[in-house]
């Protein structure tokens, strides 16, 4: 991507091509032949997973809305009869269904490695940034998906979230009706969240393809968290990362057809098998797995507009981590304390998860509370502060050196 | 490397979260009777199918409607054959219309007909069960969990038709704590509450299997049960059989990745 092409073409139909539109030229200096760090571990894999989930979540998606029915009396029969009637629908239909959580497990991983290794630092700050974006269009992206086939927990969901919109002072009722297109989640709500639905995707692939020219700007970061200094340090996408990515995809797309094949429905909720019925409320309305940390955030302030900021404040702070975290060194191999406090603040993360699925009473909401306190000092006073106090491990000079003494230390086991 | 581990298993952990804790107002875990479709490679007992779908005719579907289901469904699998769902179709009257004169008509039932219901809307079936709508059957084993908790539903899925099945044999059980307002029924099973609506809806030899089976309660039960848990799923052995050949098929495929890898980087250690 920087300096003139250095690609010649060998064949005279490629020179051709080459003077009209240098697509090849492209796609080789910028995909095969980028320079990537041979140290690499498989958490790096994430990325092109994530590429391949959407475009399993696009390709299912486009083939669900040849025969799904936006309408309140139409969109769960049509669900039905996707399942039921459509050939092959009930596969197709559970691959998209499914596949949100995978995007979302894999979207995880890909966010812990990049905050354990600290790939949002300088000079990767606006990569991280577009992350979230991405992040944030996603999360939107999968509830206005969740409330298209007007199931119970669709519905109730739906209300939930957007009744949330009403805390905002003074315009918040207004906002509200407005996202509605009317008095309360109906119709009109559900042709929009289908529209949205339909499009957002799209935005995301837009935005993603700035997230990898971002990328391609700063080069990836690596285990090490040193930039790559020399030459050797790094090996060209192809063959290298796309043999380990390919391999690393079959084995996720392993994990993935586990669950649309033998556990189906476990990732959703059962109460989502009765249609929509606005006048029996659930017993409990719970979002999907994906939004529990954040959901418990939001009941644990006892304020329902203070509720509203923590919870989108949690997801918003992600934009400022690459100032909050002030230390010098990247990689939470060679920060000790770091480390211990990375892992502290993951299991908070999924015990907020846990808290979220569990009725707001008793001791939950304690725990909530707590968790919540801990969640924001994570980033607000541990990271600033550990990043002045800690004590960094010595680091290698270089990746050359690192992979030399792993090699070293692998030359005493048995031979691979 | 075993810091990040954890990591990993957070994200897992995160992954087997969902269905907590929704058990409204204590409902007592369903009996753990066994299915022949459970498992992965479990299949449906055609056979008992066909005695289920005899007890929903004769008993439930005077007032459980089966609306998402067309009679051709039943011959998915070899459950009936085409010509036994042709005849069954055509014992039913089925309105249509309006003819070319604007008038509606009866006519025989076709294959292609969705199994009619009960009552004509859903007002009608609350003024005729006592306010409430008796629920639709067509989804009802995936709709309601026979049991809760993060792993027990992993293991054991959710147990739908478990629950199908505690709840008409669960009349007879000792009644402990409030009891039930007039015209409610104690059941613990029960998914909303103790106190069920609907009156223990089968009665030893009420329905007469033409295989000579067992027609007690618990047998018809059973049957009912799983024919149930058919029509909420019907493709489920093609399911379970893909899903098989498939994961083969990846576990193969990524074996063979992993040496291409192996092979490309070996330069490269």
């Amino acid at each position: 991507m920087s300096g003139p092409s250095t690609y010649k073409p060998t064949t005279a139909f490629g020179k051709w091509m080459h003077e009209r539109l240098p697509i090849y030229a492209l796609v080789k200096e910028s995909a095969l032949d980028f320079p990537t760090p041979k140290n690499l571990n498989y958490f790096w894999t994430f990325g092109g997973i994530l590429s391949l989930m959407l475009v399993v979540q696009i390709l299912t998606g486009i083939i669900l809305v040849m025969h799904y029915t936006p309408h309140v009396d139409l969109a769960f029969q049509s669900k039905e009869h996707i399942i039921r009637n459509v050939n092959g629908g009930w596969m197709i239909q559970k691959f998209h269904e499914v596949g949100a959580s995978m995007f979302f497990i894999a979207v995880y991983i890909h966010m812990f490695r990049g905050m354990y290794y600290g790939s949002y630092k300088a000079p990767r700050e606006v990569l991280w940034m577009i992350g979230v974006i991405i992040y944030l269009i996603m999360m939107a992206t999968a509830f206005m998906g969740y409330v298209l086939p007007w199931g119970q927990m669709s519905f109730w969901g739906a209300k939930v979230i957007t009744n949330l919109f009403s805390a905002i002072p003074f315009v918040g009722e207004s906002v509200t009706t407005w996202l509605w297109g009317g008095y309360s989640v109906g119709n009109p709500t559900l042709q929009r969240f289908f529209s949205l639905h339909y499009l957002l995707p799209f935005v995301i692939a837009g935005v993603v393809v700035l997230h990898v020219w971002a990328l391609h700007m700063v080069g990836q970061n690596n285990p090490t968290g040193i930039e790559p200094k020399e030459v050797e340090t790094a090996v060209p996408f192809h063959p290298y990362y796309t043999a380990k990515d390919g391999f690393a995809i079959a084995v996720f797309l392993l994990f993935f057809c586990f669950w649309v094949f033998y556990r189906p429905d476990y990732l959703g909720h059962a109460i989502n098998y009765e249609k929509a019925n606005p006048l029996v409320t659930p017993a409990h309305i719970v979002p999907e797995w994906y939004y529990l940390p954040f959901y418990a955030i939001l009941r644990a302030i006892p304020d329902k507009l203070g509720g509203v900021i923590a919870m989108f404040g949690s997801i918003l702070i992600l934009f400022v981590l690459p100032w909050l975290d002030t230390s010098r060194v990247r990689s939470g191999n060679y920060r000790p304390i770091f480390k211990g406090f990375f892992v502290v603040f993951a299991i908070v993360c999924v015990a907020l998860g846990y808290l979220g699925s569990k009725p707001a009473e008793g001791a939950y909401v304690v725990w909530s509370r707590i968790l919540t306190a801990y969640y924001f000092a994570h980033f607000l006073i541990i990271l600033p502060v550990l990043g002045l106090l800690e004590n960094p491990k010595p680091m290698p000079a270089s990746i050359a050196d690192d992979v030399l003494a792993k090699n070293k230390h692998n030359a005493l086991q048995p031979a691979e | 490397m075993k810091k990040l581990k954890a990591i990993v298993f957070a994200g897992l952990a995160l992954a087997v979260l969902p269905t907590v804790a929704q058990a409204a107002g204590g409902q007592k875990d369903s009996k753990h009777i066994a299915f022949s479709f459970e498992g992965p490679f479990g299949t449906f007992d055609r056979t008992q199918l066909q005695r289920g779908f005899k007890v929903y005719k004769e008993v439930c579907a005077n007032c459980h409607s089966m609306n998402l289901v067309s009679f051709r469904n039943l011959s998915e699998g070899g459950v009936f054959t085409e010509d036994q769902v042709k005849s069954l179709a055509a014992s039913y009257t089925v309105k249509d219309g309006p003819n070319a004169d604007g008038e509606m008509f009866e006519r025989p039932g076709l294959p292609s007909d969705r199994i009619p219901s009960p009552f004509a809307n859903p007002e009608a079936a609350a003024a005729a069960n006592g306010g409430a709508v008796p629920p639709d059957f067509s989804l009802i084993t995936k709709s309601r969990p026979g049991w809760y908790g993060t792993f027990n539903q992993l293991w054991n899925g959710i147990g739908g038709p478990q629950y199908v099945y505690s709840v008409v044999t669960g009349y007879n059980e000792e009644h402990t704590g409030e009891a039930c307002p007039e015209g409610k029924h104690y059941n613990p099973y029960f998914g909303s509450g103790h106190c069920i609506g609907m009156a223990a809806p089968l009665a030893d030899a009420q329905v007469t299997f033409d295989d000579g089976a067992p027609n007690s309660v618990d047998a018809m039960a059973r049957d009912v049960s799983a024919f149930l848990a058919f029509v909420a799923e019907p493709h489920m052995e093609s399911r379970k059989q893909t899903g098989f050949m498939v994961l083969i098929y990846l576990a193969v495929f990524s074996a063979l990745l992993y040496f291409v890898k192996k092979k490309v980087w070996a330069d490269q250690h």
